[in-house]
């Protein structure tokens, strides 16, 4: 955690922005370590997937876009912002003076429908996972939620700068410019890639249905099988890549699986039960759990990968 | 002792401030969306080690195991991560259509082209 301290405040001092980028990726592959220390082993593998991976050439894709020095501000401004910080620091440790010390198991947090969550699970929804039941089935609505968010998010960017600008030819170009002729010429980068993408994707499906028992669900999976394609249009070609997910397919997968998603939940309408309610999917209540959950993991997973692989190719088409 | 178990929630606020100091105290647009995103591991991180219980494991569910660490902040969390990066997703094309606007992502700069229109 102190590391992670202090690559926060060499981000804070650095001024060329690519070396700030790149201190970003550390710093999320970092927590990844700290969330595996802290038992959060669902969290600790998005992080690693997103942070070190997608975050990473997305900021790098906007620095090529735009420029990749900061230029010297004046010095006066920082002394107010400084005294701002440190009052308001001071004040939220002054707040945590009244937390519940670190591991204890009477804090509050770990009262009112936790223990449930614990206890019951293992019959009610029947999964080993207890992320993977509370994310999809317990609080099923609110993953819902964060599902629409992502697809919001992915139209809002093909609305920003979908559309190539007015009066010049849509050319498909690879942004990170200089970085892609130093990585197509390089043997072993395209060797090692070709080896390991077909791995990337199967880990990525094998992390997708194998959600319910360990570690993994679909915002990892989809983040993972995006990222297998970016690897191949980073290393190789956008337009190859292009090809091969073309915008129709992804931007049809990123509808369909917010609608399967909610589909499942309309379905459980249907059959007498409540929204997003699985039980009444099957005979078994157990099996109409896992039934529910599967889907509703797909329908993440396909949002997610969709919505990843869309954003990176927007920023990918721009005009250098 | 007693202090050391709040170790954790500190560093967690300093983090939280050098990423708000990043966001009030730099005029490029780019550094300010990482200060956010540092202001956002900061908040995770402080979830996450809410969620911890001493002596627990993580929480899935095996025989002959008593103890789990809270799942729920991590639902919560592993959510936020992915929601994060499309939002940061969101920002930079913002920030890449504001430079095609203004020619500069220097917060200063764009003002100053603001007013001479």
């Amino acid at each position: 955690m102190v590391f992670m301290a202090v690559t926060g405040f060499a981000v804070a001092r650095l001024r060329n922005l690519f070396g700030v980028v790149m201190l970003t990726g550390l710093f999320s592959l970092m927590s990844a370590v700290l969330y595996v220390v802290l038992d959060a082993v669902d969290v600790a593998f998005t992080e690693a997937a997103v942070g070190a991976g997608i975050a990473t050439v997305l900021m790098l894709s906007t620095l090529a876009l735009t420029s990749s020095e900061e230029r010297v501000s004046e010095a006066e401004k920082p002394m107010w912002a400084l005294g701002l910080v440190v009052v308001t620091g001071a004040v939220l440790i002054y707040g945590t003076l009244d937390m519940a010390p670190f591991g204890d198991a009477y804090a509050p947090i770990h009262h009112h429908v936790v223990p449930r969550y614990l206890e019951k699970s293992g019959q009610e929804v029947g999964l080993p996972n207890v992320v993977t039941s509370v994310l999809a089935s317990y609080r099923g609505y609110d993953t819902l939620g964060e599902v629409y968010v992502i697809f919001t998010a992915a139209c809002g960017v093909l609305l920003i700068i979908g559309r190539p600008k007015r009066g010049r030819r849509r050319t498909l170009r690879m942004l990170v410019g200089e970085m892609r002729h130093g990585m197509r010429q390089n043997v072993i980068l395209r060797v090692v890639s070709k080896l390991l993408i077909p791995f990337i994707l199967v880990f990525a499906l094998y992390v997708q249905w194998h959600g319910d028992f360990g570690p993994g669900g679909g915002f990892q999976a989809g983040v993972i099988f995006a990222a297998g394609f970016i690897l191949y249009a980073l290393i190789f070609d956008v337009d190859t890549s292009r090809m091969v997910v073309p915008s129709e397919v992804t931007r049809l997968l990123l509808a369909l699986g917010v609608m399967l998603y909610a589909g499942v939940g309309v379905v459980g309408l249907l059959r007498g039960g409540n929204f997003l309610n699985y039980s009444v999917l099957a005979q078994e209540q157990t099996a109409g759990q896992h039934l529910g959950i599967l889907l509703v993991e797909f329908g993440v997973g396909l949002t997610v990968a969709a919505a990843m692989i869309t954003i990176f190719f927007t920023f990918a088409r721009q005009e250098h | 002792m007693e202090f050391l178990g709040l170790l954790n929630y500190w560093i967690v606020v300093v983090l939280m401030m050098t990423g708000f100091y990043i966001v009030i105290a730099h005029n490029n647009l780019v550094k300010k969306i990482v200060g956010l995103n540092i202001f956002q591991v900061s908040v995770f991180v402080f979830y996450i080690t809410m969620a911890k219980v001493k002596g627990g494991t993580a929480p899935i569910l095996a025989e002959g195991i008593e103890i789990y660490s809270n799942p729920l902040p991590h639902v919560l969390i592993l959510t936020a991560i992915v929601v994060g990066v499309a939002t940061t997703a969101l920002g930079l094309a913002l920030v890449v259509r504001i430079h095609d606007a203004y020619g500069t992502i220097e917060d200063d700069e764009i003002e100053a082209r603001e007013n001479e229109l």
